[in-house]
């Protein structure tokens, strides 16, 4: 057992740097499963090794699906390593051959995750959506669900619910991407949007997005040249001087 | 005409129903009316061509035929006349003789006869006196008396001596007279002087509303006739200064401004939904109606609201300002006009001064002068209604008068920031309102070519200013609040200096905040003025637009702060606050969707929790389930939870925070509280609509339901609490399956042929009216442009055949002289041979 530092540090640099070197890489699995079932950010580090160990070495590990789907919490669009998780959940879920209720379940937590997300998560996590629905045709029906019950009063989906089969997502809607629709970030409204007509063949290369900061964000809305500069045409009172202004209920300008 | 002139073009077949134009023509005919025009211009120009003088003719009716020879000549002796006269030659000497009856000139006692002096009306008529007479006819009573004298022999000798007397004292007592009637108009001007100044004063209280019957009554009671007849003068002007434009009312005025706002609005609503842009950028002409190009229309605009406010609404010491400032532009342009180079001076001068001055262009004479200028003043009251106004206003207000006399009237743009400091620093807020409206006024683009650049140059200046004021130890946010207006106002004109100058700023925030994160690892919230300038762009820009050049990245901007920065104090709570109401603010139109938002009120709530009570939600960036600032906002003391009263938190509380008491301290903390509540209702009515409103809000739901210890709070506390809760749990849960769009089948692409419908034969077929209109210029085009090569060719034809004309002239003159020449040679030669032959046979 160490400590969560070195333990961060350590899982880091495993996949590039240990595990290549190593004779026999399988010695690895404890460590990694144990690392992988402590859960929060190193879980996440675990998952690339995981990964090697799995795809390289054979390794048969029961209920990865479920441990990944149970790793989703409303941290990992917020956290360091968010690039190198996605990268890795892109390419578990690549295989064509998951069941549509599993990669549905995915679809539809994340969405709900992404409610609270940042927008520089949101714009790379809708065209990631848009991408499991390319691969997985059968979970359309989230988008399309035309002969489905007109009214509901709850969403099908159990968000608490741990094993994926059983969170009914697969009877549910995304409303999640709609609300995000209204988002005030206007490059995430437009990429909610792209979910409203059905999507195209090809699917969208969200390398370039994983990086995404929050920085470069604003960089490239600044840079933006404008042809004109529409302005507020109600006239100015003062500081808190507009209608209802929440401020002025609230604020006080001593 | 004769018949072997015409020409008739035959036509092969006849059609029936064309009309044909040139089925005859005259060759002849018109070929020698061709060869006339050249003959009186091109070789009018071939023969004059290297000549540069011209002669003119100039005597009057020359070549008029309408005019008669004898009237002709009648004009013209008239005309030689009129040149002539007032011309004096002082050579001439018979020109000027003048009749003069003892020494005056008679020409002009003939005037003066019946013209009654003006001065002289308040003299007793009829009785004239005999000096008077003897001065006016006294050349024939003088005549008589000196023919009595006469007759009468040499006894009074000096009878021409004593008329020298008479006349003197007569003279005398003329100027007597003179001096006395000058006395009296000169008290009579002061009379109506003061009258004038009585007047004024009046006129400032009825301000023109009284009926002019009702005044005319007034104005009567006055005792003196002249007074009277100043003011039946005066109202005489009054009746015939010209209709200005009708003065709206002030349905009118609200109509029109609401139609105003409508439009503004629908447009607003457009660039919000962000759906027709494309639209947009094809029609360049079409722009937002805030867009104010030139700041021409914005003065205009201004203008009418401020008298629509007018007629409203007492007018507002701000708006008072503006006013003047408008005023003193008109009367800067008044000098312009007049071209008086006296800015300088006219810092001192007062109002009433440079009424005078500007009467004293006219050239009225004395005793109208005062009426003269009562009239003119009318004329420019009716015309600029609400400066009169204010201008009253602004006499009533002595104070104003005074405070306005220390500034100086025209400023010119500070170059730089610390010269613009020192403009503004020390002077009160009024002051240094007014100090930027002149400053704006002075140096409007339209006045000079320069100014653009320089008030753009102000706007950044001015905020500067203003977050230097926000970042001092007080911070002078009341002074901020006025400053706004001036922004406002500079930002119209100038949106993309303004746009780019708040950009910058924000740039440069932005940049810092990410520096930080590099550095440290995590980011602090940023001081007082970069709120203040968030919240200055929701004032200045539309924040409901779906892009907007500043708007966007001054959201993004927003959203880093409450994702990035830590909570360490309750500062970082209180602004942190501050931006939660900024995002509410900007999204309040639109709706959008904050996640970041809500995010941010549930770690405010989840710290005023009791620790380890964090189940059945997750807190995200920067809020942790755990850790040390945990319970930042808890108040435990029971007497501060009592004595709690709903406060709106100071802003300087963001500056300092260690003067203050424990007990305020915990009192802030709620009142923190109580406004993150009343954020989530607001959130709550905001985002109702939204389909997975629930799933939003579940988390702050459950938070409020189950781990506020609500009971603990006080009574207060509990109302800003039940009526977040019930905003949120009364929603009705609605979900509908969601339902792609359809898309538009893709048609296939046929083969058939496109089959197009012919009218008429013969004719070209024309797509549309505006191909044929092009067409048919074309051809007219064509024509033109063969006429014109074909007049050319016979235009060099005819030169030709002029020169060659001329040479043929030439020639045979000579031929013929040479011929002569020889002729006289073979004479003379004849005779000579002639001559010897004789002498040979002598």
């Amino acid at each position: 057992q160490l400590p969560t530092g070195l333990y961060k540090k350590v899982l880091v640099i495993l996949h590039d740097s240990v595990l290549p070197y190593m004779n026999d890489p399988t010695l690895m699995m404890d460590f990694l499963t144990v690392a992988y079932g402590i859960g929060g950010a190193i879980s996440l580090l675990a998952l690339n090794g995981l990964f090697i160990l799995i795809h390289q070495h054979n390794l048969e590990y029961p209920d990865f699906y479920k441990k990944l789907y149970s790793l989703l919490d409303p941290s990992i669009y917020h956290v360091k390593y968010r690039a190198r998780f996605f990268h890795l959940t892109d390419l578990f879920l690549s295989s064509s051959h998951l069941p549509a209720y599993l990669v549905a379940a995915f679809i539809k937590r994340l969405a709900r995750l992404a409610l609270t997300a940042p927008p520089e998560a949101l714009l790379m996590i809708i065209p990631f959506i848009c991408n499991l629905f390319r691969r997985h045709p059968a979970c359309r029906v989230l988008l399309h669900r035309p002969g489905g019950p007109a009214d509901m009063s709850e969403d099908p989906y159990i968000m608490e619910e741990e094993e994926p089969s059983e969170s009914r997502a697969l009877q549910s809607s995304l409303w999640e991407i709609q609300s995000l629709q209204n988002h005030y970030h206007p490059d995430v409204a437009k990429a909610a949007a792209v979910l409203n007509q059905s999507l195209s063949e090809m699917e969208d290369d969200i390398s370039g997005l994983l990086e995404l900061s929050a920085s470069e964000l604003f960089d490239k809305e600044v840079k933006k040249k404008a042809v004109d500069v529409p302005l507020e045409f109600e006239q100015v009172r003062g500081l808190f001087g507009k209608k209802n202004d929440i401020f002025a209920e609230h604020f006080s300008l001593d | 005409s004769n018949p072997f002139e015409v020409k008739v073009n035959r036509q092969k077949f006849d059609i029936l129903g064309r009309k044909t134009k040139n089925d005859v023509g005259l060759p002849g005919v018109s070929r020698s009316k061709a060869i006339k025009k050249r003959n009186q211009t091109l070789l009018k120009e071939y023969k004059e061509r290297e000549k540069t003088n011209v002669f003119k003719d100039k005597r009057f009716g020359e070549y008029n035929t309408k005019i008669t020879p004898e009237e002709k000549m009648i004009r013209r002796f008239t005309l030689e006349r009129q040149q002539n006269y007032g011309k004096k030659n002082i050579y001439n000497l018979n020109e000027d003789e003048e009749l003069t009856h003892y020494g005056q000139s008679l020409a002009e006692i003939e005037k003066l006869n019946d013209i009654v002096d003006s001065d002289s009306d308040t003299e007793e008529r009829g009785t004239l006196s005999a000096e008077l007479t003897a001065a006016h006819f006294g050349g024939g009573g003088g005549l008589l008396r000196k023919k009595v004298s006469s007759e009468q022999q040499d006894e009074e000798e000096e009878k021409p001596k004593s008329r020298k007397e008479l006349i003197e004292e007569m003279i005398a007592k003329s100027k007597q007279e003179k001096q006395e009637r000058q006395t009296r108009r000169e008290s009579a001007l002061e009379l109506t002087e003061k009258l004038d100044k009585d007047w004024k004063e009046i006129q400032t209280l009825i301000a023109r509303k009284t009926p002019k019957s009702e005044r005319k009554d007034k104005e009567v009671e006055k005792p003196k006739p002249d007074e009277y007849d100043m003011i039946v003068r005066e109202l005489g002007f009054e009746m015939k200064a010209k209709p200005s434009e009708r003065l709206k009312t002030e349905e009118e005025l609200a109509k029109e401004e609401q139609a105003r706002l409508q439009k503004l609005e629908a447009d607003r609503l457009r660039r919000m939904r962000g759906i027709d842009e494309e639209a947009n950028k094809k029609r360049p002409s079409h722009m937002s109606a805030d867009d104010l190009a030139d700041g021409f229309i914005l003065d205009k605009d201004d203008r009418r609201l401020l008298s629509y406010k007018d007629g409203k609404i007492n007018i507002e010491n701000e708006e008072e300002g503006e006013e003047e400032g408008e005023e003193e532009e008109e009367e800067e342009g008044e000098e312009e006009d007049n071209e008086n180079e006296e800015e300088g001076q006219e810092e001192s001068a007062s109002e009433d001064e440079e009424d005078g001055a500007a009467d004293g262009h006219s050239d009225l004479e004395s005793d109208l002068e005062s009426e003269g200028e009562t009239a003119e003043n009318k004329g420019e009251k009716k015309h600029k209604a609400n400066e009169n106004e204010s201008q009253n206003v602004e006499k009533l207000d002595p104070k104003r008068e005074a405070a306005k006399s220390e500034l100086p009237y025209t400023f010119a743009v500070p170059e730089s920031y610390e010269t613009f400091k020192s403009l503004l620093a020390g002077r009160t807020i009024e002051q240094q309102l007014i100090i930027l409206e002149r400053i704006q006024k002075c140096n409007h683009p339209s006045l000079a070519v320069g100014n653009k650049a320089k008030l753009e140059k102000l706007f950044g200046f001015l905020l500067e200013y203003i977050g230097e004021l926000a970042t001092m130890d007080l911070p002078e946010l009341r002074t901020i609040d006025k400053l706004v207006l001036p922004l406002y106002n500079l930002c119209q004109m100038f949106p993309e200096a303004a746009s780019d100058s708040i950009k910058f700023i924000l740039r440069d925030a932005a940049h810092d905040l990410e520096e930080v994160i590099e550095v440290k690892g995590r980011a602090t919230f940023p001081g007082l003025d970069t709120l203040i300038y968030l919240k200055i762009v929701s004032l200045l820009f539309p924040t409901s637009d779906f892009w907007h050049p500043v708007v966007t990245p001054a959201f993004m901007y927003m959203s880093q702060l409450l994702t990035k920065c830590r909570i360490t104090t309750l500062q970082d709570v209180i602004k942190g606050l501050f931006i939660c109401c900024l995002f509410l603010e900007y999204v309040s139109l639109s709706r959008r969707f904050v996640p970041e938002l809500i995010n941010f009120l549930l770690g405010v709530l989840h710290i005023s929790l009791p620790k380890n009570q964090a189940q059945g939600y997750t807190v995200v960036h920067p809020f942790t389930p755990v850790g040390k600032n945990l319970e930042l906002l808890l108040v435990c003391d029971k007497e501060d939870l009592k004595s709690w009263e709903k406060q709106n938190v100071p802003l300087s509380m963001v500056t300092r925070l260690k003067e203050i008491s424990r007990t305020e301290i915990n009192h802030t903390r709620l009142s923190c509280l109580a406004l993150c509540f009343d954020l989530i209702k607001k959130c709550a009515a905001l985002y109702e609509s939204l389909p997975s409103f629930h799933e939003i809000m579940h988390p702050v739901r459950i938070l409020l339901a189950q781990h506020m210890p609500v009971n603990e709070y006080p009574e207060k506390m509990q109302e800003w609490y039940h009526s977040a809760l019930k905003e949120l749990e009364n929603k009705i849960k609605h979900y509908t399956p969601m339902i792609c769009e359809k898309k538009k089948p893709v048609p296939l692409k046929q083969y058939t042929p496109k089959i197009v419908k012919v009218l008429e034969f013969g004719r070209k077929q024309a797509s549309s009216k505006k191909e044929q209109e092009r067409k048919q210029l074309i051809q007219r085009h064509k024509r033109e442009l063969k006429g014109a090569i074909r007049e050319i060719r016979k235009d060099n034809q005819y030169l030709a055949r002029m020169q060659l004309s001329e040479i043929m002239e030439r020639d045979a003159a000579r031929k013929r002289k040479v011929k002569e020449l020889l002729g006289s040679l073979a004479t003379q030669e004849g005779e000579w041979k002639a001559m010897k032959r004789k002498k040979w046979k002598n």
